[in-house]
């Protein structure tokens, strides 16, 4: 696949179609990648495709289109960037919020066969971060890691998938100019609100005491906005001074209204790619909580995030009827 | 010191200035009974109610909010309050899903000719929160 993705990306260049390129990178760490800015074919070698390419890259476009270049006469770059299934509905969603403008973006769009959670590596081989993993490699559906002491152990690929890759409903993206990759892998999409449903029969108690455990690991650090492509807001409302919405303080009440605010934010908009949980450095859960949203979005207004260019987002538009069984006496 | 027994609820009624505040206005000169529990805020319009605002209400300790709006169709700006019930919907699924009491927060159409049914829904809501009892949940102590 990554030849593939070469020669397109070469080819491109060549065309004089994009300035800029936007893929993976071997990270620096085993089991991980970086984001890797291609400006010309000369670089084209660093480029890497492997189930450790899990970053949302959608979240490096809006940067590229701020109004205030357009003003000072820049033009804007045309950007070529890889797209699994979740960073093409996250770029969807940019397009129709305005953020990026879709003739500058040539979308390379790619068949996912879902990344690894370095978190079940780290815990199938060894209690967690007690020892380095100093190497990792991948073959036809195995990885084989090493640690410090040369140990070495091979796991299958399928059992580290991370949660969200495990039952994703759109490995690839809807909307793109090249498509990747052989035919969607088989996954249990069917399965995949079965924790929110689980959570939803817990008496009301037990979910305020799960929420309260959870939200108060959190350290405010905000590298789950960060790392969201749909958090590109030039002031964040857990920023704003007038009004301030939340104190600075470590006072749990006002760790909530973050907490609360930023997912209510992600309404109709929460593609499900998982960076927020990935970036969280308290490991908390905080996808049974967006999760919650998307469930909900699709069940009252039959809407899904990122699918098509055409549907209003869900919060911008009504109908009529409308879901109102939540209206006392309406 | 509170007494538990004669403690009140306090509810803050975000209120469209087109309609339910009106409404409240019309109960008010009717001398229509109703519990002095609310406490008003006059908004433009039901669209204009942001759910931070509410959430920020009861983080500073109010034992419930309610949002009142003119009847779908009614708006005086043709569509604030069918964009705010999509708002609400999500808000109050949400907020009962992480284990908000439901009762605290809710929501009702009332128009400027319902005086009595202002009054109604009044009655209703501080009846439910005075079950519920004083907000603990999301309050900031200091
Ligand atoms: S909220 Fe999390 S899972 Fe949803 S789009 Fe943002 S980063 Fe992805
Ligand atoms: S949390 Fe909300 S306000 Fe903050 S960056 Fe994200 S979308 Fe914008
Ligand atoms: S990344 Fe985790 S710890 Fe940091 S602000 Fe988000 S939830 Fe809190
Ligand atoms: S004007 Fe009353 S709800 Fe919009």
């Amino acid at each position: 696949m990554i030849e593939k993705i070469k020669e397109v990306v070469k080819k491109l260049f060549k065309e004089d179609k994009i300035d800029i390129f936007i893929g993976y990178g071997e990270g620096t760490l085993p089991l991980r990648t970086t984001p890797c800015f291609i400006t010309g074919p000369d670089n084209i070698e660093k480029l890497v495709w492997n189930s450790y390419c899990f970053n949302n890259l959608a979240v490096y476009l809006p940067r590229f289109f701020l109004p205030q270049l357009q003003k000072k006469d820049l033009k804007f770059p045309r950007i070529g960037i890889l797209a699994k299934g979740c960073d093409g509905r996250s770029i969807v969603g940019l397009i129709k919020e305005h953020q990026i403008p879709r003739e500058n973006l040539y979308i390379i769009g790619i068949n996912c066969s879902g990344m690894i959670d370095i978190e079940k590596v780290q815990n199938a081989v060894y209690k967690m971060q007690e020892v380095e993993i100093v190497s990792a490699k991948e073959k036809s559906g195995k990885v084989l890691v090493e640690n410090e002491d040369n140990k070495k152990v091979e796991l299958k690929k399928e059992e580290l998938l991370a949660e969200v890759c495990k039952n994703c409903q759109y490995t690839a993206p809807l909307i793109y100019d090249v498509l990747i990759g052989e035919e969607k892998r088989k996954t249990k999409e069917k399965e995949r609100a079965a924790f929110i449903k689980e959570f939803e029969k817990k008496p009301l108690e037990e979910r305020w005491k799960y929420f309260q455990e959870q939200v108060s690991k959190c350290i405010r650090c905000y590298a789950c906005r960060q790392a969201c492509p749909n958090c590109y807001c030039k002031e964040c409302f857990a920023d704003q001074t007038r009004p301030k919405w939340i104190g600075a303080t470590e006072n749990i009440s006002d760790i909530m209204f973050f907490q609360i605010g930023r997912i209510l934010h992600q309404a109709g908009r929460c593609v499900d790619c998982g960076a927020c949980v990935r970036a969280c450095p308290m490991g908390i859960d905080l996808r049974i909580f967006t999760y919650k949203l998307i469930e909900d979005v699709k069940e009252f207004f039959g809407y899904e995030a990122g699918i098509s260019l055409e549907e209003a987002p869900p919060l911008a538009t009504f109908k009529p009827d409308d879901k109102q069984e939540f209206i006392t006496e309406p | 010191m509170e007494n538990k027994n004669n403690w009140e609820p306090k509810i803050v009624a975000f209120l469209c200035n087109w309609c339910s505040y009106a409404g409240a206005d019309l109960a008010g000169v009717s001398r229509t009974q109703y519990p002095s529990n609310i406490r008003v805020i006059r908004v433009p319009c039901s669209g204009r109610v942001n759910p931070f605002y509410i959430i920020k209400a009861l983080q500073n300790g109010v034992d419930g909010v309610l949002v009142s709006g003119c009847h779908p169709g009614d708006c005086h700006y043709i569509s604030g309050n069918l964009i705010a019930r999509r708002k609400f919907a999500l808000l109050k699924s949400f907020l009962e899903y992480i284990g908000i009491e439901p009762g605290r927060v809710q929501f009702s159409w009332v128009s400027a000719a319902e005086g009595g049914r202002f009054a109604q829904i009044i009655e209703k809501v501080t009846g439910e929160v005075k079950k519920l009892g004083p907000i603990k949940k999301m309050v900031k102590e200091f």
